[in-house]
């Protein structure tokens, strides 16, 4: 147990109690800082992400050709399954709030650690024997759950889906559920009372806001993922009949369930990346976020209406209330609509610099923007009658999907990886590794979209040659074989940078927030000292005191002139700012 | 604390708006319950973070013009290095397992997690790290 002092108010070396703990294997098993753990949860969660993304490619090969036999129909199933449920459960939220989130946040907010260390800890090796334990019911007799991504009742009874892959999978998700809810008890609690002095709230990057967010939402959703699945191993091995109507439970109830666990967990895998993706901008326009508030504001609404809108994925099963939830659904484009004017703010007039995460930034924004169009338009009932469960819905998924936990967690990836390791990546391969992403990504799912229109329906292993679905389903398998490589670019850029560093200095990119503030990567206990804390970007303040942030928002730096109309609105609400301003670096 | 307690009192009433129209209009129990339950995570906690926002000493990272030297001292104790959380999550994995191969791996697991909760104890009572 070590004492935590607040860091100094200059440099200073005494405060420097370098850790002599374990080291190796040992440190890996033992270790509470959040900065192993958050690099426990990157790997492996990025392992994951590797493994479902090579079920993928034999999907994808599987679907090159009518009526190909490389993989069973019975092996078909327990792919989509896994891979479903690997990139939702295993990779996407964990690399987001137990990888960045538990590396980022602390730093951000100026702590020197999460809240409950332990706890901390302790997620991480629940997630860890979780992922071990959905991933080895390959290894069972009968195969790994085969039931899709949503186990949706009477599928996933004991009769339809018998065997030891599909309860594996439910024990995992329990599992994987504590894992989650713990994060985000430690999220919470970690920017509520670890902030270092003149960190107000609204002063927090918008990573920490979204992360927080995210953090309040798995609080209200897991909790009805763990039970959901308690019912299911019970219907299963218990004999109850919840889910069963024989025993006059209700399949139904299951939907009910799930989906309002399903639909906060989208935003759950949004909402870190649209944090992710606001940092980044704003670092490589060199101007404050534009709109401040009203980013944190969409948000929280974001978070509130994603927990009312469950039932538009039940549409067609004619129980539901379609005008409620049709029009919730269509309310939540507002604030996200709101976030994209503000990250268009951002960037107007900025001085723009195209680095890697930069680049993976804006390639978010187009492809998010292309897959919430056509969120859009299956939010309209009519239109989601004619498209549900088509390869419609499986191009629009991965669109919103991939756009944000693939680029906007790649730009995250490669922003931080200076932070984690003190190292940089060679621009060459990232930026190769982004173009290649981005013409995959649309070779891949444009397809898609027209065979969904065309009528293929989602989750089939064959296709006869007379529906004419071939040469589509060609050029989709050829843009994933290019994400392949893309992704293969990047972990080679990873391996480079290990073999040969190239050291990053505390601020290689001159980016604005605390976590910058501390040597890369950061001492035991995070920081030596803390810049004084006057606006939402207290480093940039201090290394560019002609241009601090004069009441903590808005009034962008190089081209002041210009924005200022601009960033008006944003200025003039800075309630939080507040009066006793104090220039950049002159409170030393 | 009251930027903290006002943003969960605002879930929680928005929460409690939707489910009271969510059960005018389908009557349905399940999505009511679960909305009533994401009502209360907002009020409940927010509620309690307001009314102590009132009564506790004003906090260096509540003011906007706090110098450094205002929150200068000890933050927190942190352990650094412990083997619990580790011991507890095999043990947990364990009794999960259970579910799926019967009962055998339940009482390892349960083993393996009262040692972790003793360990944490008297790790937190020495002070010390592992
Ligand atoms: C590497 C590029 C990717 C490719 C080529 C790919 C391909 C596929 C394919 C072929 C399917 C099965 C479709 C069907 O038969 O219905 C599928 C399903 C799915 N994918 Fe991906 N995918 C990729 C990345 C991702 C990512 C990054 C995510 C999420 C973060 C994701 C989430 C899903 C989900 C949730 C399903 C549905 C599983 C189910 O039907 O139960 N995929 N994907």
């Amino acid at each position: 147990m070590t004492i935590a002092a607040r860091p100094a108010l200059a440099p200073s070396p005494d405060l420097l109690e370098e850790e002599h703990g374990p080291t190796g294997m040992l440190k890996w098993l033992t270790s509470t800082d959040h900065k192993v753990i958050g690099k426990s949860y990157t790997i492996t969660s990025l392992v994951f992400f590797c493994m479902a993304g090579l079920m993928a490619m034999v999907m994808r090969t599987q679907l090159t050709s009518p009526d190909n036999t490389l993989v069973s129909q019975h092996l078909y199933n327990e792919l989509f399954t896994m891979h479903g449920s690997l990139m939702l459960y295993l990779f996407a939220g964990p690399f987001a709030f137990g990888g960045l989130a538990n590396f980022i946040v602390p730093l951000q907010v100026g702590a020197p650690d999460m809240a409950f260390p332990r706890l901390n800890a302790l997620s991480y090796w629940l997630y860890l024997g979780g992922g071990m334990i959905m991933v080895s019911g390959f290894l069972t007799v009968g195969g790994a759950a085969d039931f899709g991504w949503v186990a949706y009742a009477p599928l996933s009874s004991a009769t339809n889906t018998p065997g030891a892959g599909p309860d594996m999978w439910i024990v995992a998700l329990l599992l994987t559920g504590f894992s989650a809810i713990f994060t985000g008890v430690n999220i919470v609690a970690t920017v509520f009372y670890l902030r270092a002095p003149g960190l107000t709230m609204f002063r927090l990057p918008i990573f920490t806001w979204n992360m927080l967010v995210t953090a309040i939402l798995i609080l209200i959703a897991f909790p009805v993922l763990a039970s959901a699945m308690i019912m299911l191993w019970c219907d299963r091995h218990l004999g109850t009949h919840i889910f069963t109507v024989s025993g006059g439970g209700s399949p139904v109830l299951w939907q009910n369930l799930f989906w309002f666990f399903g639909h906060p967990e989208v935003y759950i895998l949004a909402l870190p990346f649209f944090g992710i993706v606001t940092d980044v901008l704003a670092t490589f326009s060199r101007k404050p976020v534009f709109g401040y508030k009203g980013m944190v504001f969409a948000t929280i609404s974001i978070a509130a209406l994603s927990t009312s809108v469950w039932a538009h994925h039940m549409y067609t099963t004619g129980t539901e209330l379609l005008p409620f939830f049709s029009l919730m659904t269509y309310m939540i484009a507002v604030p996200t609509g709101v976030k994209f004017f503000n990250w268009i703010g951002t960037m107007w007039r900025g001085s723009l610099t195209f680095e890697t995460p930069m680049l993976y930034a804006v390639g978010f924004l187009v492809v998010f923007l292309f897959g919430g169009v056509t969120g859009i338009l299956l939010a309209s009932p009519p239109i989601d009658f004619a498209v549900h469960d088509t390869y419609f819905v499986v191009a629009h998924f991965h669109e919103v999907l991939f756009g944000s936990a693939v680029f906007g967690g790649f730009a995250g990836l490669y922003f931080w990886y200076p932070k984690f390791t003190g190292r940089m990546t060679r621009e060459g391969l990232g930026k190769a590794s982004f173009w290649v992403m981005f013409v995959g990504f649309w070779v891949t799912f444009v397809p898609q979209y027209i065979l969904g229109l065309h009528g293929m329906p989602r989750r089939i292993a064959e296709y006869g040659a007379a529906t004419g679905w071939q040469s589509l389903n060609q050029v989709s398998t050829a843009g994933a074989y290019l994400l392949f490589a893309s992704v293969a670019i990047t972990l080679i850029n990873f391996w480079v940078s290990w073999r040969r560093p190239v050291p990053a200095g505390d601020n290689p990119w001159d980016a604005h927030t605390l976590e910058w503030a501390t040597s890369s990567p950061p001492p035991h206990h995070n920081f030596y000292w803390i810049p004084p804390i006057r606006s939402e970007r207290p480093v940039w303040d201090y290394n560019h005191p002609e241009h601090a942030t004069p009441n903590g928002h808005a009034v962008p730096s190089p081209v002041p002139a210009a924005v200022g109309s601009l960033a008006a609105p944003g200025s003039s609400d800075g309630g939080a700012g507040g009066s006793g301003h104090v220039g950049g670096g002159t409170a030393q | 604390m009251k930027v903290e307690g006002t943003v969960l009192l605002v879930i929680g009433v928005f929460m409690g708006a939707v489910c009271a129209i969510y059960w005018f209009l389908s009557n349905e129990t399940s999505g009511t319950m679960m909305l009533l339950g994401a009502t209360l995570l907002g009020f409940v906690p927010g509620a309690y973070y307001l009314w102590w926002s009132r009564r506790m000493k004003p906090r260096p990272e509540d003011n906007p013009s706090a110098s450094r030297a205002d929150g200068a001292g000890v933050v927190a104790a942190f352990p650094s290095t412990s083997v619990w959380p580790f011991v507890l999550g095999v043990g947990a994995a364990l009794v999960g397992l259970a579910l799926v191969f019967g009962l055998w791996t339940a009482p390892i697991g349960f083993v393996l997690g009262f040692a972790a909760l003793l360990g944490v104890i008297r790790e937190s009572r020495r002070g010390g790290a592992v």
